[in-house]
């Protein structure tokens, strides 16, 4: 009784966040930052479950991210589609290449896993920079906006409304998710595989499903993020994305909801942050990882959670 | 497991409040014509941007030095997107929004300017683009400049040189980053208006270690003439390299503006022999006739350049040089830093004497550079020789 | 036909042999620590770069080179002491994040430091290109896979014949039973990184006169590095080696004979083809799981 109620008032304060937020930021680019946030937040979150909760490497996620938001662009520009059948176009092709890709790459583990992912988003990559006939090339696309029955979503505050949503709707579907059968059976089989498969738990079937729903919610963040921008380059399926994405979830903390909120937050922000480190950023950068994985391996919000916790004590 | 979360959230807020009062707080008192400018200084196109910033910075201190524009200093306000188009479109916003600058300069890369051009067209903000492909330009937006050459010019210079010699079959072998895709698609765009048929076409990573065997596969292409490279920074380098350890000496070997730099001609040694290309005059400044106009622009951004920096300047620090006194110039007609007014007097600009051409900027021509802002030169004796 | 053939081929085994040295170093850490160096690619950077930069200033060559090696051996400890170490019994995700951190770290200060220009190093006897059997090779490519060749007998006498090797080979079998037997394990990973920084170097230092080398030189190669350590089965030299010419290959047939545009997909395609039928690897030892 008590765990439910904590997870409708998590829920609760990040929606009352996300509601007070624009009254106090100044002007229309903290709105942009705060948005792009809500955008990577969600497909944290939905990586966590694969990398936190299932214990699952991925070092391709951009791969999805970026088909989505080629899919939307691509189809909305070059065959006149509208863009929500576009996005589910792209969510459903997404879906179905991470379902048939599923098994033979979640049967590896640790760093084979690691390096089937980074293969598979690399390969993606560069198809997206090399079709430029559908793609725009290294160049880069632009994106139409996105309409929905003659609604055309447009300026800050409408997208800062869409991404609040989104982002409290993921937040409440993970939520639901981690608490239910299905999540502990995830946790089983982060804890130890065998064990759970010998306890009954097709272990195979949830792996292969949580890896499809992280690659269809990347996908769809990538759609809607394309709108957004207005703008596309295959720098967003490119591995350096995925490692930024990988990175907001373990700075984040790993099994942690609000820890991929927090840590979206963090790396969205910092790159705004470091711009007074001219010339610096990259070591900062790189610093701020290492730093923070050696002293704060679980994560940010878990290591806090634990800290305070002990404390209570 | 209720405090912390709520611990926290309450926590995040309030550092988020904080570092945007913060930010706010930071208004400037003095009077300042704002440059706001966004850069490629780090990542793959970093080659391209830091001699840019470098450039600004320079011409910024120098013309405050010499009393500022209209009486206002300049302040630059910049930015570096990492070579990464959404991080260049954030910071635009973040320019436009928090910075309120009066110009802006930038885009190193063809996909940081499109991702750049949507939001000065909203804003309403004169931009002068740094990017090099014709897409920019082409078709014209109301608020959008540029001052380097587009990549079409360079086909067409480098078909223009090889008509005149009699090739009509030419190898092309492209890179496949955003400089040399776009080259790539130029130039099979202008072949036929030359009479040039493009009998192979191959392409290389720009961090390709081994180019051999593209260069194996052209050799062999029927009735190949000449070879077209489209590139820049190290991938021209190697592929030099490698046509150097092929023999492929028999066939002439174009390049583009990309290699268009010092730094070339030292990284491919005595393989680049013969090698042609079009260049700004900048590249060859000393050899200028002396009544060239270009002459004292180009030697004088040599001469400060190295003095400060104390390496060669490249072209493409000229490209931003170029855009910071276009605008400077604009300003000054204009009267002020209205951005209808500046945008137009950009628009109007005639016969501006820059490093990277002379520019005649028209209400349908953002650009304002001719093919004769490329100079022809040929690789003698480890040095370029301006041709004919 | 054959001389174009030859000439792929031999395109192939000089890119591949930068990978294979590449390759070695991934194995060496891996086996030693479980750990996936994502920094390997900037020790052969740092290897080039320092190098290139120390001729170029005056140095005479061998001494550039000494040096070059002996500093990236001592980046390597340091990255090793400073921040593996704390973190030695982290997630395998924790780690690699730390390794890419400290990749991005090690590349941001070069950039800073050494700047952003593309440097070269004079190959060692001269660049007249051999022609043989109508296709010509470089010279400085027999040089990479001459040595590649003799580093991999040479770590095959110190992993065989050294107690020091030993005590490396036994602690990457069994962590625990190293200790037991009194094998200071902290040493041996310290070790082991300074050897694939050393190795990284040379690496870096032979292919410099082909590739040229620059502040971003090691994301590629270290990249395509791990695919052809992975490739070889994170094993042993062999297979490192193997992995490694296969893959450079691959890539120069791909580029010759089908579409230079998707060669550098010939990786990564190569190694999900080779992880789905074969997980373990071309050399790689069959590993029980322990429950």
């Amino acid at each position: 009784m008590k765990c439910l109620q904590s997870r409708h008032r998590g829920l609760l304060i990040l929606a009352l966040v996300l509601a007070v937020l624009p009254l106090v930021l100044p002007n229309a680019f903290y709105v942009d930052v705060a948005i792009r946030i809500a955008l990577n937040a969600i497909v944290v979150i939905a990586l966590n479950l694969l990398i936190g909760y299932t214990g699952q490497i991925s070092l391709g996620h951009a791969g999805f991210y970026g088909l989505g938001a080629y899919a939307s662009a691509a189809l909305t520009t070059h065959f006149d589609w509208p863009p929500l059948a576009a996005l589910a176009a792209g969510a459903l092709a997404t879906g179905l290449l991470a379902w048939v890709l599923a098994r033979p790459v979640l049967k590896l583990k640790g760093h084979t896993l690691a390096m089937a992912t980074l293969g598979l988003g690399i390969i993606i990559s560069i198809v997206i920079n090399n079709e430029g006939r559908w793609t725009g090339g290294p160049d880069g696309m632009s994106v139409p906006a996105f309409a929905l029955a003659g609604i055309t979503i447009a300026g800050e505050t409408s997208w800062y409304i869409v991404a609040a949503v989104l982002l409290l709707l993921m937040t409440w579907l993970a939520l639901n998710l981690i608490d239910s059968p299905v999540g502990r059976a995830l946790q089983a089989i982060h804890g130890s595989e065998i064990a759970a498969r010998v306890a009954g738990v097709d272990t195979t079937r949830f792996k292969v499903r949580v890896f499809v729903l992280s690659a269809v919610v990347a996908s769809i963040a990538g759609s809607i993020s394309a709108h957004y921008i207005g703008f596309i380059t295959p720098g967003m399926a490119g591995f350096f994305h995925s490692i930024e994405l990988v990175t907001m979830v373990v700075v984040g903390g790993m099994a942690s909801v609000f820890g991929s909120i927090i840590g979206a937050a963090l790396l969205t922000i910092l790159p705004q942050l470091l711009q007074a480190f001219e010339g610096w950023e990259v070591v900062v950068f790189g610093v701020i990882l290492m730093g923070t994985m050696i002293f704060m391996p679980k994560g940010l919000v878990p290591s806090i959670a634990q800290r305070l916790r002990s404390r209570r004590k | 497991m209720f405090n912390p979360i709520l611990k926290k959230t309450v926590l995040f807020a309030a550092m988020a409040a904080a570092a945007t009062g913060a930010c706010a707080a930071a208004a400037s008192a003095a009077d300042p014509i704002r440059i706001g400018s966004v850069l490629s200084v780090s990542g793959p196109a970093a080659f391209l941007g830091d001699p840019e910033l470098k450039t600004l910075q320079l011409y910024v201190e120098k013309i405050n030095a010499e009393g500022g524009v209209l009486g206002r200093k300049l302040e630059l306000v910049h930015y570096d997107d990492g070579s990464d188009a959404a991080k260049a479109n954030s910071f635009t916003k973040r320019l436009i929004e928090s910075d309120k600058v009066d110009v802006l300069i930038g885009g190193t890369t063809t996909g940081a300017t499109m991702a750049m051009a949507p939001l000065v067209e909203k804003a309403s903000l004169p931009f002068i683009s740094l990017a090099g492909a014709v897409v920019v330009i082409d078709p014209v937006k109301k608020w959008v400049f540029k001052t380097p050459h587009t990549d079409r010019m360079a086909a067409e210079k480098v078909f223009e040189d090889m008509k005149k010699r009699g090739i009509n079959k030419v190898g092309l072998l492209s890179e496949t980053s955003g400089f040399g895709a776009s080259g790539r698609k130029e130039a099979q765009a202008v072949a036929a208006k030359y009479g040039i048929t493009l009998v192979a076409d191959e392409t290389y990573g720009p961090k390709d270690t081994d180019i051999t065997a593209q260069l194996t596969r052209i050799k062999s292409a029927p009735g190949v003439q000449a070879l077209f490279v489209f590139g820049l920074g190290q991938g021209p380098a190697v592929v030099t390299k490698n046509y150097g350890q092929l023999a492929m000496a028999s066939l002439p070997m174009y390049q583009s503006h990309g290699v268009a730099s010092d730094e070339y001609l030292k990284l491919s040694g005595k393989a680049a022999e013969g090698v042609r290309l079009p260049t700004p005059a900048l590249l060859i400044a000393g050899a200028l006739p002396a009544g060239d106009a270009q002459k004292p622009v180009v030697t004088n951004y040599d001469k400060a350049y190295k003095e400060r920096y104390k390496t060669e300047p490249s072209t493409f620090g000229g490209y931003a040089l170029d855009a910071l006194n276009l605008s400077v110039d604009a300003i000054k007609r204009a009267g002020g830093t209205d951005r209808e007014k500046v945008r137009a007097a950009l628009e109007s600009t005639k016969g501006f004497v820059g490093t990277t051409g002379v520019f005649n900027m028209s209400p349908l021509n953002h650009m304002g550079l001719d093919l004769s802002a490329f100079r022809m030169v040929e690789v003698k004796n480890g040095d370029w020789q301006l041709l004919k | 036909m054959l001389p174009q053939f030859l000439q792929f081929l031999y395109s192939g085994m000089t890119v591949g042999s930068s990978y294979a040295l590449a390759a070695l170093g991934f194995t060496i850490i891996y086996n030693t620590s479980g750990v996936i160096n994502f920094a390997q690619g900037e020790f052969i950077m740092l290897g080039g770069m320092l190098a290139a930069i120390m001729a170029g200033a005056g140095v005479p060559m061998p001494l550039a080179i000494v040096g070059a090696v002996v500093a990236t051996a001592v980046v390597g400890l340091v990255m090793e002491k400073s921040v593996i170490e704390p973190a030695r019994n982290a997630q395998v995700v924790s780690l690699i994040i730390i390794t890419i951190g400290a990749s991005l770290t090690i590349r941001g200060l070069v950039q800073i430091w050494l700047g952003k220009g593309t440097h070269s190093l004079a190959p060692f006897s001269g660049d007249t290109p051999i022609v043989l059997l109508g296709a010509s090779l470089l010279p400085q490519s027999l040089w990479v896979l001459g040595v590649t060749l003799a580093i991999v007998g040479a770590l095959a006498w110190f992993f065989g014949r050294t107690l020091l090797g030993k005590a490396m080979l036994a602690t990457s079998h069994n962590k625990l039973a190293a200790q037991l037997v009194g094998i200071d394990t902290r040493r041996v990973l310290l070790l082991s990184f300074g050897l694939s920084a050393l190795l990284g170097a040379v690496g870096g230092i032979l292919v410099a006169p082909i590739t040229y080398t620059s502040y971003d030189a090691g994301i590629m190669l270290g990249l395509k590095g791990f695919v052809a350590a992975v490739l070889g089965g994170l094993g042993g030299g062999v297979g490192a080696v193997a992995g490694g010419l296969i893959l450079g290959i691959a890539e120069a047939m791909t580029a010759g004979y089908i579409s230079s545009s998707y060669k550098d997909a010939v990786p990564f395609v190569l190694i999900l083809l080779i992880l789905f039928f074969m997980p373990r690897g071309l050399f790689g030892a069959k590993l029980s799981e322990r429950v």
